[in-house]
């Protein structure tokens, strides 16, 4: 076992063990031979590539490592995230690791009273989809991207933030639009639409917000800030714990530094 | 998708083997029993890597000169600039502007944002793209006070004892008063945090905190900030963002402050001068290091620069001996390696086995304890189990959950884990998963005060690349938040800096040859190149035909 323990793999380089079945992938276009099991991510740099583009967070939440490949014999164009896909034998591969996107700017304020109209107005681009749905088929994140489009053409942002929540504006869905939409870029600004005028504000936020600005805590840690250790690790101790199923609203006994 | 290979799933036979027993043991509320006090440091110091004496060594230039790190962390702080210093014209700066940022993630960002509202000028530079950075990657989510119930006192004592009371006081107070203030300032921008239908934030419980205080927006908490922040920089003309520009040097003035940087075109590979009147630094962790090979949960551009170029121009480091591992990061299938297996795994009654099926450890440890029990039984006892790939891991018995709890409870209580295995063909509601200690987070960095001020006049410093603010241990939900927090303090403290110092004294990198000097006094000859930017994952058979 000592032994083998060498083995282990450092970090993220990948060391295969012996016999390790080896396949072909074709990075644009050039044959490598890597051993099974590797994403995509991992099997180009067990290729020799070291990324500078293309390559963000390694885990799939940050969009940097669109990726388009075929199968050779298979007509299917197909579209994944690098770091989350696994090779297959003879994949002809291209990362798309930037797309030119429409992202105007504009101010929160302009979308107070009218959203859906203020929307139009910097996105015309978004009322022409033709409903082709192939923004729907490349996204990696199974969000159904015709969907939140046709959302956000009937004003229904609401619905359109919550179905597009999950992207990760990786610009796979914009690459491939006929009707040359960004579609993640809308629906970043429909989700900041969301979340600012059409949910409901935290009432008790802002009353504590008014509470810290009053430097109402300031003096009680200042209290805790002078106290010894010892002290310190006793309160600790002696904390009330909030039951992990109280309502919310729930209310300790000692509400002295509330 | 093929799941795990036949010799792995014949292993699992083993698992399977000794489940029915366990589940009954379980139920009957009976379980490995958890290690003594005494145990535990012993334990700790024997197998938990920040104890070891091996793998560590003494820093021998510098401001932390004596103190004892790890060896990754000291090669890098001992290390070369990029540069020579001579060859660079300093007499016209390529770019200006009052405030250049370094490191576009939570912290960098959020220092943008608030230095745009003071009227300055900002350009944030930065390694990859704007955003890709550990905040990005946060899921489980925010601390902050803001329930009638709680308040920043009780915020002050959770995050105090989670740091074995070694955090610096003043620190914590800004932490915990701001908290409220940015969840406040985020939901103005339209961050989407999880609500009830009348507008009140919803909020867990985390490790180590006596209120619910833990925000979230679905779980992808730090993608949704992140992403809001950003989209909100785009829209401020007075924020310049150069992505692919790391700095590689700070820039001094002679009279000794911080007055810009040397950034790197990594795809050009040129050098440019950037002249500002302050310089804010956020360029987060070290886990891209790899400390003594572990694989790491953080980002592709966590390889410490912001330690490295702040440590050449004198400013102290601390804390950086603690250095937070999981226990729990998974090792298979290869592109699920370091993906980060939640505590809630455990929680909910799945316990970690050996090679034989066998338990070895009281599932709910402490995480540094935790992960000490699984090193041992790998390293010392020898019963881990070795992936395809070479990776060594145990076993975390996940089917037992829907035995303990009823059909489906894995899927509706770990969604997002379900569907990364259920994507490479394994159903982890009824097999297990392999998993092995990961690198997680860098509780130490740059030494800082209240207002994200370092003892280098003009250098200011925000999130994960400072320490003190965590202590020795980080809980859950207060990094997102430390970003937050010393990223705003940082934009506005430079902000009213910029407004009061001259333009005035040369430029200088004269602080980069006396390191040199210093190293070569110190007799170390063959100091490594850094910051080093971009790790290499290089296989060895290639780099031995790239003769470089
Ligand atoms: C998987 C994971 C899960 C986590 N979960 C949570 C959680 O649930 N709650 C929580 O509170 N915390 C969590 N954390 C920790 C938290 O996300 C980070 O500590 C925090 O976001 C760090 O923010 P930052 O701005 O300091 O650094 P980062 O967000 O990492 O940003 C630093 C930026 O600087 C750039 N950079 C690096 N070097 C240079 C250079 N030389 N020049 C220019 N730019 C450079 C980087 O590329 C990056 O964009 C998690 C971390 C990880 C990795
Ligand atoms: S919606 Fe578009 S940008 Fe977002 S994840 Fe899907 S394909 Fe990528
Ligand atoms: S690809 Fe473009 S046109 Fe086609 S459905 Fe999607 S948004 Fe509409
Ligand atoms: S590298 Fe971030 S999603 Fe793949």
């Amino acid at each position: 076992m000592k032994e083998e323990i060498k083995q282990l793999s450092v970090g993220d380089k990948t060391i295969p063990p012996e016999g390790a079945k080896m396949i072909p992938i074709y990075i644009m276009g050039r044959e490598y031979l890597v051993p099974e099991t590797l994403t995509i991510l991992k099997a180009v740099e067990y290729a020799g590539y070291q990324y500078v583009r293309g390559c963000g967070c390694r885990g799939g939440i940050c969009g940097a490592c669109g990726v388009y490949y075929r199968i050779m014999g298979d007509y299917r164009l197909r579209s994944g995230l690098a770091c989350q896909t696994v090779i297959q034998p003879n994949m002809v591969l291209a990362q798309l690791p930037f797309f030119p996107v429409n992202r105007p700017g504009y101010n929160m304020e302009d979308f107070r009273d009218d959203p859906h109209g203020a929307l139009r107005a910097l996105y015309p681009e978004v009322f022409k989809c033709v409903g082709c749905g192939t923004c729907t088929r490349v996204c990696p994140m199974d969000i159904d991207v015709m969907d939140y489009i046709a959302l956000i053409k009937r004003g229904n942002l609401k619905k359109a933030a919550e179905k597009s929540f999950d992207c990760v504006m990786c610009g796979l869905c914009a690459s491939r639009c006929p009707a040359q939409i960004s579609q993640f870029t809308a629906a970043m600004l429909v989700r900041r639409i969301n979340g600012r005028y059409l949910t409901p504000k935290a009432q008790h936020l802002k009353k504590r917000k008014e509470e810290v600005e009053s430097g109402k805590y300031e003096v009680m840690l200042k209290e805790l800030m002078a106290m010894p250790v010892e002290a310190l690790k006793k309160l600790y101790m002696e904390r009330e714990r909030e039951p992990d199923l109280a309502p919310p609203g729930w209310m300790p006994q000692d509400t002295s530094h509330l | 998708m093929s799941g795990y290979t036949p010799e792995l799933k014949e292993l699992i036979k083993r698992v399977e083997a000794t489940r029915p027993q366990r589940v009954e043991r379980a139920r009957r509320g009976e379980h490995f029993p958890p290690l003594s006090m005494e145990q535990r440091m012993e334990w700790l110091k024997r197998y938990h890597p920040d104890y070891k004496e091996e793998g560590r060594k003494e820093v021998r230039v510098g401001p932390n000169k004596g103190d004892v790190l790890p060896e990754e962390i000291v090669n890098v702080l001992e290390s070369r600039s990029r540069i020579e210093p001579e060859r660079i014209d300093l007499g016209r700066a390529d770019l200006e502007t009052d405030i250049l940022i370094i490191g576009g993630g939570g912290a960098g960002t959020a220092a943008a944002l608030m230095a745009d509202n003071m009227g300055r000028k900002v350009i944030l530079a930065t390694k990859l793209r704007h955003g890709d950075s550990n905040t990005i990657m946060a899921e489980g989510g925010i601390q902050a006070a803001t329930q009638e119930g709680d308040s920043p006192y009780y915020h002050y004592l959770d995050v105090m004892g989670g740091g074995h009371f070694t955090n610096k006081p003043e620190l914590v107070a800004a932490l915990v008063n701001d908290a409220p203030l940015i969840i406040d300032w985020l939901e103005d921008m339209g961050v989407m945090f999880n609500k009830y239908p009348d507008g009140r934030l919803m909020t867990r419980h985390g490790g180590g905190t006596c209120r619910r205080r833990m925000h979230s927006a679905g779980d992808m908490t730090g993608a949704e900030i992140m992403r809001v922040l950003r989209d909100e920089a785009r829209n401020r003309e007075n924020i310049k963002v150069m992505e692919f520009s790391p700095a590689v040097e700070l820039l001094l003035d002679r009279k000794g402050r911080c007055r810009g940087a040397i950034l790197f075109n990594l795809e050009t590979k040129e050098y440019y001068t950037v002249k500002a009147r302050a310089v804010i630094l956020a360029t987060g962790g070290f886990g891209r290091l790899h400390i003594q090979g572990f694989p790491t949960t953080n980002h592709y551009g966590a390889t410490a620069d912001g330690l490295v170029l702040a440590y050449r121009a004198g400013v102290r480091t601390c804390f950086l001996e603690a250095t937070q591992y999981h226990p729990t990061g998974a090792v298979y299938p290869e592109q699920n390696v370091g993906l980060l297996i939640t505590e809630k795994v455990r929680g909910l009654g799945a316990q970690l086995l050996n090679v034989d099926g066998e338990e070895f450890c009281f599932p709910l440890e402490p995480r540094d304890v935790e992960s000490a029990c699984i090193i041992r039984e790998c390293l010392e006892v020898g019963k881990g189990i070795m992936t395809p790939t070479g990776r060594i891991g145990v076993w975390l018995d996940s089917p037992m959950i829907d035995l303990l709890h009823g059909e489906g409870t894995v899927k509706k209580e770990l969604p997002a884990k379900y569907i990364q295995f259920k994507r490479y063909g394994i159903d982890i509601s009824k097999e297990p998963m392999l998993v092995y200690p990961t690198l997680h987070y860098q509780n130490g960095g740059i030494e800082i005060n209240e207002f994200g001020e370092t003892s280098l006049p003009g250098l200011y410093a925000a999130g994960e690349v400072t320490g003190g603010v965590h202590g020795k241990n980080r809980l859950m939900g207060n990094s997102l938040l430390d970003v937050l927090v010393f990223g705003r303090r940082t934009g506005m403290k430079a902000s009213e800096y910029v407004g009061r110092v001259k333009d005035e004294g040369e430029l200088t990198l004269e602080h980069v040859e006396r390191f040199h000097e210093e190293l070569k006094a110190a007799g170390i000859n063959e100091a490594p190149v850094a910051p080093i930017l971009l790790p290499d994952y290089t296989p060895d058979h290639v780099r031995a035909r790239q003769f470089r």
